[in-house]
C-alpha cells in the first residue's frame, strides 16, 4: 500500500468530455480498401523496406527491419497484396510525406506462423530484442520504443503504468483497462520483470471508476507488487514526470528522467501490447482508438495500423459543420492537415471539430505579466519570459529558462488571459534550436573537410617535388657515371652473351627503385589489423598476376 | 633609500620573469578572434566573399581587410552575429557579393558524366568520388553548396537541387501574431 498521493504543482482543469465516447464497448473498425503503413514510424527512424510491389504478405509478416538504435520492426496488419511502395502524408504536426507500404487486403486477414515466448527461460537481452522485433513502442503518443525504455535491467525500484488519461475527450486507455484489464496486468508484470522493478503501481485517474473497479477485479489475484491507485483528475496528471510525482513523491528535477530516480513509466495500452506479443506471439497490428468531437456515432474503435482517418472517420459519421480533425487530444494533440494520413502506433484518438466545439481561438493581446502561466505550469517553468524570449528569437535565453523542459501541455496558454498561443512559440524556438544546432554541426564537418583537403593538396604538392628532385638526382648520377650507372645502382648477375637480358634487368631495377622513393606516405604506421588487410590483397593480387 | 630601491627593482624583476614565463607557458594557438569570425561563418567555403575560403575571410575581417557583409550564404543572420561579436553597425549584405539563396546540393547527372574529374579538384570539402574515366557523384550530406564544381564541368552535367524539407528539418513556422488594441 502507497501511503499517501502528492500533489504536482500547476495544472488546469479542462472540461473532460470524456462521457460522449466512454459509454460503448470496443468495436472492431473493418478492413479498410487499403493500409498505408508508413516505414517511418517516429521522427527517430525509418525502416528499411523488406518487400516490394506485387508481393503477397501474411498477416504480421516483417515489411519493414529496424535500423538504428531506436528502430522497430513494421509488419503487415492484415494478409493481402502489396500494391505500391509510395510516399504518403505522415502523421506529424508537418503533413510531410513519408515512404510508406500500401496493402490491399485479401480479406481474409490470415495469420503468419507465430508462437509465443517463454520470456523466463531466455535471456534479457533476447526478450528485448524479441520486443523490438514485435514493434512494440509506447502507445502513449511519442512512441518511444520499449525495448530501449527498459535499459539494462537495473536501478528500477518502481515501475509505473500510466492509465491517468488525463487530456480531454480521449477514451481509449479507460475502455481498454475495463474491457481488458487481465492482458494489461500480464503486460505490467512482464514489464516489471524485465526491467527488474520491486513494485509496480497503476495511476488512473479518479473519473475513471468503472476502469479502476475493472483493474481492482483483475488484480485481485496478482499479489502485493501490483497497486491499482486511483489519482486526482487533474490535467496533466498523465505527464510522465506528474504521475510519478503523484504517486512516488519524486520530484524529477529539470534536465533529469525518471530513471535517473529509479522510476520507469509505461502506458497501459504499451502494457497490453507486451502481453499479446509475448503470450500469444502477436506484433503490435492494431490499437484502439477514439473517435469523437462533432460525430453522429463516437466510441472506440479497435483499428489496424495503416488504416487511413478518412475510411475511420465513416465508422462514426462526422457531422455536416465539421471543419477540421484533431490528432490526438484538444491541449496536445495536432491538427490534421489531410485525412489520407494512416493510423499509427501512437494515434490514440481523432477529433472532429467544429466551430461551436471548438470556436477558434480570439486574437492574441499583449501579455500582462500576470503569471497565471507560471502558476499553470506543471513543468515549474516561467512561461512568459520563455514567450518573451522565444518570440523576440533570444534562443540562447530561451535555453537558460529550460526551454526544453517544457513538456508541451498548453496549460500556460489554457489560463492566459490574453489568449497567446504560448505553445506554438514554444516549438518554434524549440524547431529553431534544433536547426541550428544540425547546421553547425554541418559546419565544423565542413570545416574539418576544408582543412584536410588543403593539408592533403600541400601534401601531394610536396610528394611531387620529391618524387621530381629524386628523377633530377637519378639523371645527375647517371651523367656522372657515363654508362655504367644501371650496374651501379642493381647489380644483377649480367652475362656478356646475352646484352638485350641485362638492359632488362637494369630497367625493372630502375622501376623498383623509384617505386620505392614515391611511396605514398599514408602507408607510414598502419595499425596491425589494416597492415593485414593490405598483405591480404597484396596475396590476391599476386594470384591474379600469377 | 637604497633598500628601497633595491626592493623594488627586484621585485620587478621577480614579476617581469614570471610575466615573460607566463607568457610562453600560457601562450595562446591561433587567433582568438579570427577563430570566433570563422565559427560564425557557414564554412560552405564558396569563395564568394572574395577570399579562398572562410578561413581567410576571417584573417581578412579581423585584420580590417575586408568588411562584415560580404558572405552571401551566412545572410543577414550571420551579418547580425558579426556585427554583435565585433561590436560594428549592422549593414546590409554587400550587392556585389551576391545574394542570399535556399541551401542547395550539387546533383551530377550521372548519365552525361564522362569522369573528367575536374569537378573532383574543384570541390573544397572533398565531397565528390569518382575516378578518371569513371562516373562521378556527390555525396550530398557532404556537399556544402558552393557551386563550385559548376563551372569547371565540360559538359555541364552539374545542377544545384534546393534541399527539400524532411521531417527531420521541418521546422514549426513563427506563430503570426495579431495584435489588437485593448478596447
Ligand atoms: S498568463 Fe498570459 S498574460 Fe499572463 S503572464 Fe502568462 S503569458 Fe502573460
Ligand atoms: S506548455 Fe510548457 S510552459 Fe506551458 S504550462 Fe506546459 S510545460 Fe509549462
Ligand atoms: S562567402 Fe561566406 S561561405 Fe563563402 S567562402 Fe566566404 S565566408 Fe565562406
Ligand atoms: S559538390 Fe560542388 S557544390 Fe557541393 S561542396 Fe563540392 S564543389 Fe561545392
Amino acid at each position: 500500500m502507497i501511503a499517501r498521493l502528492f500533489n504536482f504543482r500547476g495544472g488546469v482543469k479542462p472540461v473532460s468530455h470524456k462521457n460522449e465516447s466512454s459509454a460503448t464497448p470496443i468495436v472492431k473498425a473493418p478492413l479498410p480498401p487499403r493500409l498505408v503503413i508508413p516505414l517511418r514510424q517516429s521522427i527517430r527512424s525509418t525502416a528499411r523496406c523488406l518487400v516490394q510491389p506485387g508481393q503477397r504478405v501474411l498477416k504480421g509478416e516483417h515489411i519493414g527491419e529496424g535500423e538504428g538504435p531506436l528502430g522497430t520492426s513494421v509488419h503487415a496488419s492484415t494478409s493481402g497484396t502489396v500494391v505500391e511502395i509510395a510516399s504518403f502524408p505522415m502523421a506529424h504536426a508537418s503533413g510531410l510525406e513519408t515512404p510508406s507500404v500500401v496493402i490491399e487486403p485479401d480479406g481474409e486477414d490470415r495469420w503468419i506462423d507465430h508462437a509465443p515466448l517463454d520470456y523466463r527461460n531466455v535471456s534479457r537481452n533476447a526478450a528485448l530484442a524479441y520486443l523490438r522485433n514485435s514493434g512494440i513502442v509506447g502507445m502513449g503518443g511519442a512512441g518511444f520504443p520499449t525495448h530501449v525504455k527498459l535499459g539494462n535491467g537495473s536501478g528500477i525500484d518502481t515501475l509505473v503504468i500510466n492509465g491517468a488519461e488525463c487530456e480531454p475527450w480521449i477514451t481509449c486507455d479507460d475502455r481498454l483497462m475495463r474491457e481488458r484489464a487481465a492482458e494489461v496486468l500480464s503486460g505490467a508484470t512482464i514489464l516489471r520483470e524485465l526491467i527488474g522493478a520491486r513494485r509496480v503501481l497503476i495511476g488512473i485517474e479518479d473519473n475513471k471508476p468503472e476502469a479502476i473497479t475493472a483493474m481492482r477485479a483483475a488484480a485481485s489475484g496478482v499479489g502485493d507488487t501490483l497497486e491499482i491507485v486511483p489519482v486526482p483528475t487533474l490535467y496533466p496528471a498523465g505527464g510522465e514526470k506528474q504521475l510519478i510525482r503523484v504517486l512516488t513523491g519524486i520530484e524529477i528535477a529539470q534536465g533529469k528522467l525518471g530513471a535517473d530516480f529509479g522510476v520507469q513509466c509505461f502506458n497501459v495500452g504499451t502494457a497490453q501490447a507486451v502481453h499479446r506479443a509475448i503470450h500469444h506471439g502477436e506484433p503490435l497490428l492494431s490499437r484502439i482508438v477514439t473517435l469523437t468531437g462533432n460525430v453522429a456515432h463516437p466510441g472506440n474503435y479497435e483499428v489496424l495500423l495503416g488504416t487511413p482517418v478518412d475510411a475511420l472517420l465513416k465508422l462514426a459519421g462526422p457531422k455536416a459543420d465539421t471543419d477540421r480533425y484533431i490528432m490526438g487530444g484538444p491541449m496536445m494533440g495536432i491538427d490534421l492537415q489531410s485525412l489520407k494520413v494512416p493510423v499509427v502506433k501512437g494515434t490514440n484518438c481523432v477529433i472532429s471539430a467544429s466551430p461551436a466545439l471548438f470556436p477558434p481561438p480570439p486574437p492574441e493581446l499583449p501579455c500582462i505579466r500576470c503569471g497565471a502561466c507560471a502558476r499553470a505550469c506543471p513543468a515549474d517553468l516561467q512561461p512568459f519570459e520563455l514567450y518573451w524570449f522565444s518570440r523576440a528569437k533570444n534562443f540562447g535565453k530561451t535555453q537558460e529558462y529550460h526551454l526544453f523542459d517544457c513538456i508541451e501541455c498548453g496549460c500556460c496558454a489554457f489560463v492566459c488571459p490574453s489568449r497567446i498561443p504560448l505553445v506554438d512559440y514554444y516549438r518554434f524556438a524549440k524547431s529553431e534550436i534544433w536547426a541550428r544546432e544540425r547546421d553547425l554541426k554541418a559546419s565544423d564537418q565542413a570545416r574539418d573537410r576544408f582543412e584536410f583537403r588543403n593539408f592533403r593538396q600541400e601534401r601531394e604538392k610536396e610528394e611531387k617535388a620529391a618524387k621530381l628532385a629524386a628523377k633530377a638526382a637519378e639523371t645527375r648520377a647517371k651523367l656522372a657515371d657515363g654508362t655504367s650507372a644501371g650496374a651501379a645502382e642493381a647489380p644483377p648477375p649480367v652475362s656478356d652473351e646475352d646484352p638485350k637480358k641485362a638492359l632488362i634487368a637494369a630497367a625493372l631495377a630502375r622501376a623498383k627503385q623509384q617505386k620505392a622513393a614515391v611511396t605514398p606516405q599514408n602507408t607510414e604506421d598502419l595499425s596491425p589489423e589494416t597492415q593485414a588487410e593490405i598483405d591480404e590483397i597484396e596475396a590476391r593480387r599476386e594470384k591474379l598476376n600469377d | 633609500m637604497l633598500t628601497a630601491l633595491l626592493i623594488m627593482t627586484g621585485i620587478a624583476i621577480v614579476l617581469g620573469a614570471a610575466l615573460g614565463y607566463a607568457s610562453i607557458r600560457f601562450k595562446v594557438e591561433g587567433d582568438p578572434l579570427v577563430e570566433k569570425i570563422d565559427a560564425i561563418l557557414p564554412q560552405t567555403q564558396c569563395g564568394q566573399c572574395g577570399y579562398p575560403g572562410c578561413k581567410p575571410y576571417a584573417q581578412a575581417i579581423s585584420n580590417g581587410e575586408a568588411d562584415i557583409n560580404q558572405c552571401p550564404p551566412g545572410g543577414e543572420e550571420g551579418i547580425r552575429k558579426l556585427a554583435d561579436l565585433l561590436g560594428r553597425e549592422f549593414k546590409p549584405l554587400s550587392e556585389e557579393h551576391g545574394h542570399e539563396k535556399p541551401k542547395s546540393v550539387a546533383f551530377i547527372n550521372e548519365q552525361l558524366c564522362i569522369g573528367c574529374t575536374l569537378c573532383i579538384q574543384a570541390c573544397p570539402v572533398d565531397a565528390i568520388v569518382g575516378a578518371a574515366k569513371q562516373m562521378h557523384t556527390v555525396v550530398s550530406p557532404l556537399c556544402t553548396g558552393c557551386e563550385l564544381c559548376v563551372a569547371p564541368c565540360p559538359v555541364d552535367c552539374i545542377a544545384m537541387v534546393p534541399v527539400g524539407e524532411t521531417v527531420e528539418t521541418w521546422k514549426w513556422k513563427y506563430p503570426v501574431i495579431e495584435l489588437r488594441p485593448a478596447a
